[in-house]
């Protein structure tokens, strides 16, 4: 209940049972106060204004309890997963590491409320008195050796989890405290209440103690939300989502690890009414029922403000085809990268930064037009891959070289090189050829004269293939004369210039690739 | 200073206390740093690119703007930086900037297909911040809708890389940032070199097939003339220089123009064939 943040100054009540019996298995004190009782039916419950009446989630429990016990093993090693709403730690040795036993308590509460989980810790040399101070007394109790009979005095016998049977007898004895359970004779309560009296009894003064049970650490970082109502709209999605992360992030921290890949599922309810067909053509009866996305971080993070952006584009760009009813996230655990700058690097993008940056690029210019470009093992003219871009590749390389170049990059060259502005998708031309050399061009409304002309530079290849090519490459010094075609618009690009021009066997015909510019 | 003055200015600053650090103290904008074209007649010239400022270079088609963007990109990535081309027209040539030897995996290429997309792109870049060079190539969009670019976009996008190492470069037909750029060079288009294949490197004619074609020619490449329209970047004083045609300061007298050659792609192998020779 405490998990939830907003429910934190409420008064909540949570029911559990099969619908339409439905009944009030738990309240906070808020609610307590104003009259909400364990076992109400929910209609009673919902006659409470100002009390927020909710269904019980268990798959929110087992988050906060798997929460609770990352948090455990951030500060011991050695846990044991005592029951749903009780853990318990071995604290030996641990003084040199984080000070005194009621500054560990401390820490163990506030890392809990980083969670949004209030607890209460007890400290004891003895594992069942710890338990039961934790339970009975509110907030840090720290209990020295030898005074666990006089600590455990006030509280109640039902801290002691009897049966039902011998709570009602000691009840009926008029033994309510442990103070008054303790000073029993062990003889006669044995007689009477057999060998769980004399559990209690040593309970009771603090004499009784086990080993712990370690528990098993599991690396599963999934969050998980059951929604009562579908959600339709990125807004109310992107609210929950944030929850989920920040659970998700502060569980990572607990564990000094960061997210390398986020996986996010839907279980998704009806289709838009709107929508008959799904975004690439499937009917709606076949939509599919789920609904996921990875996110692949260059970077390991836990900024949990940043994953939710990311998720948030992600989600603009393809949205879902149907509303919402569960949500599941969960994260692939890695160290996080520890880099410092130096001072005489050279000036560098963020990681964290450039992974928002690309995807708003993304979502702008299309993900196929936003990247590092590649040339790709191929002669074919105009043949171009993209691959993500990212700050850390060709790091070291660049970094050595960057080292051997000095103050402003002073690095000689021979001469300057000539570029190229291609046109895309390539101009179609017609070359009037004179004595096989190209000596006059129409396209784009103009007619230019050749003056110099050097080539054919001859390339094919890709036989086996249905897109075979075999092209004659010219660079071309082209004069324009005067507009001759009518109705076809004049390129603002176009003038005086070398230009090369290509004729393209597959195709029959030619084209201009580009301007030397 | 009187006392009076003195009060004025002590609650001057009092009031402006953590908002402005020093409010009178000069800060002097030229002594920004600046990075080489990768050209060194534009280096002597213009002094370089200013980092933390707006360079608008302009000139009509074939006037040498992407030569010098791929110059300046193959220096850049060289030295470990990354790069940005926000490409308005889609225009880059890869093969180009291969042969001049830049680090493909350090260029973040964004093709753009409007003028809108380009301008928001570059918003989101340099609002990212942490790219070295920065260059928004408007060259293949027309003149008339470059010029309908708001002047306060060009103001955002100076106050955007001001203070920071970033050196933002604009491709254009024209200048249209005005004011807010702070290096404006003009390119044209100069004499273009072609050789003849006729001609061994004894001066012979030589014979056979194409050879024989009287239109026969090698593309060697082609002048470009740059002159500084406005600059605020510091003056140069460097005298030495290796380039072939250079026109910068000389006898102390400081030029406002030079030419480069631009080399095409089989002029450059031939002559690191020299070289290595």
């Amino acid at each position: 209940m405490c998990a939830h943040a907003e429910w934190k100054n409420c008064a909540v009540a949570l029911l559990d049972g099969t619908p339409p019996l439905l009944s009030v298995a738990a309240m906070n004190e808020l609610a307590e106060r104003m009259g909400i009782q364990m076992g109400m039916s929910e209609s009673q419950a919902r006659q409470f204004s100002g009390v927020e009446v909710e269904r019980r989630s268990r798959d929110r429990e087992e988050a906060a309890h798997d929460a609770l016990l990352e948090m455990s093993w951030s500060v011991s090693p050695r846990v044991e997963d005592t029951a749903t709403d009780t853990i318990t730690l071995d604290l030996a040795g641990l003084n040199s590491v984080f000070g005194a036993p009621g500054k560990i308590g401390k820490l163990l509460m506030r890392r809990a409320a980083a969670l949004t989980l209030k607890v209460h810790v007890g400290i004891s040399e003895n594992v069942e008195t710890a338990i039961h101070a934790a339970k009975g007394f509110a907030g840090v109790t720290v209990i020295p050796g030898g005074t666990e009979a006089s600590a455990l005095a006030s509280l109640p016998v039902s801290v002691l989890l009897p049966s039902e049977k011998i709570a009602e007898s000691l009840e009926r004895w008029g033994v309510r405290k442990c103070a008054e359970l303790a000073a029993l004779p062990v003889g006669e309560l044995s007689e009477r209440l057999g060998e769980e009296g004399v559990r209690l009894h040593e309970l009771a003064r603090g004499a009784r103690s086990r080993s712990l049970m370690l528990a098993e650490r599991k690396m599963d970082f999934t969050e998980q939300l059951d929604l009562d109502d579908d959600v339709e709209e990125l807004e109310p999605l992107a609210f929950l989502l944030g929850r989920l992360l920040d659970q998700l992030c502060a569980r990572l921290r607990a564990c000094a690890l960061a997210a390398s890949v986020i996986h996010l599922q839907f279980e998704l309810g009806d289709a838009f009414e709107k929508e008959p067909v799904g975004p690439i053509g499937i009917p709606v009866s076949e939509a599919p029922k789920t609904y996921e996305k990875v996110l692949r971080l260059p970077v390991p993070t836990r900024d949990s403000k940043l994953l939710l952006n990311l998720l948030r584009l992600q989600l603009q760009g393809e949205p879902p085809q149907a509303s919402i009813r569960k949500i599941a996230l969960s994260a692939e655990a890695a160290r996080r990268r520890a880099a410092q700058q130096k001072f005489f690097e050279p000036y560098s993008v963020d990681a964290e930064k450039l992974e928002l940056t690309m995807a708003r690029l993304e979502n702008l210019a299309g993900k196929p037009n936003v990247g590092a470009p590649q040339i790709l093992d191929t002669h074919r003219p105009g043949a171009i891959g993209m691959e993500r871009f990212s700050a850390l590749k060709g790091e070291t390389k660049s970094r050595r070289r960057a080292a051997s170049a000095t103050g402003a990059a002073e690095i000689s060259t021979v001469r300057t090189a000539l570029a190229l502005r291609v046109f895309r998708p390539e101009w179609m031309a017609r070359v009037e050829m004179r004595e096989e050399f190209p000596a006059r061009i129409y396209f784009r409304g103009l007619r230019g004269e050749i003056a110099a002309a050097s080539g054919p530079w001859r390339s094919s290849g890709d036989w086996w293939r249905e897109d075979v090519w075999r092209q004659d490459e010219w660079d071309v010094e082209i004069h324009f004369q005067a507009e001759i075609f009518r109705g076809e618009e004049r390129h603002p690009e176009i003038n005086d210039g070398v230009y090369r021009i290509y004729y393209d066997y597959a195709r029959q015909n030619w084209y201009v690739r580009g301007r030397y510019d | 200073m009187p006392a009076g003055l003195a009060h004025l200015r002590s609650q001057i600053e009092q009031a402006l206390r953590g908002r402005v650090t020093a409010p009178f103290d000069y800060h002097d904008r030229s002594a920004a740093e600046n990075v080489s074209t990768g050209i060194d007649e534009l280096d002597l010239l213009a002094g370089g690119f200013p980092r933390g400022a707006l360079t608008e270079v302009f000139g009509p088609g074939s006037s040498g703007r992407a030569t010098l963007f791929i110059s300046a990109l193959s220096v850049r990535t060289a030295s470990g930086e990354e790069f940005a081309l926000i490409d308005a027209g889609d225009s880059f040539d890869l093969a180009s900037a291969q042969a001049a030897g830049a680090d493909l995996s350090k260029l973040l290429w964004i093709r753009c297909r409007r003028i809108d997309q380009a301008l928001r792109a570059t918003d989101l870049i340099l609002q990212g911040g942490g790219f070295g060079f920065v260059c928004v190539d408007l060259g293949g969009v027309s003149r008339e809708v470059a010029h309908k670019i708001p002047l306060d976009t060009w103001f955002r996008f100076r106050r955007a890389v001001e203070n920071t190492r970033t050196v933002l470069l604009a491709l254009e037909q024209e200048a249209n940032a005005k004011t807010c750029a702070s290096l404006v060079l003009k390119l044209a288009p100069g004499r273009i070199h072609w050789s003849s294949v006729r001609e061994n490197e004894n001066g012979r004619i030589q014979s056979g097939g194409m050879l024989e074609q009287p239109f026969a020619r090698l593309f060697d490449g082609v002048d470009v003339r740059a002159e500084v329209v406005r600059s605020r970047v510091k003056p140069v004083t460097r005298l030495e220089f290796r380039g072939n045609h250079l026109q910068a300061e000389m006898n102390g007298v400081k030029a406002q123009e030079a030419t480069f050659r631009a080399s095409s792609a089989w002029k450059l192998s031939r002559d690191r064939l020299e070289l290595q020779k």
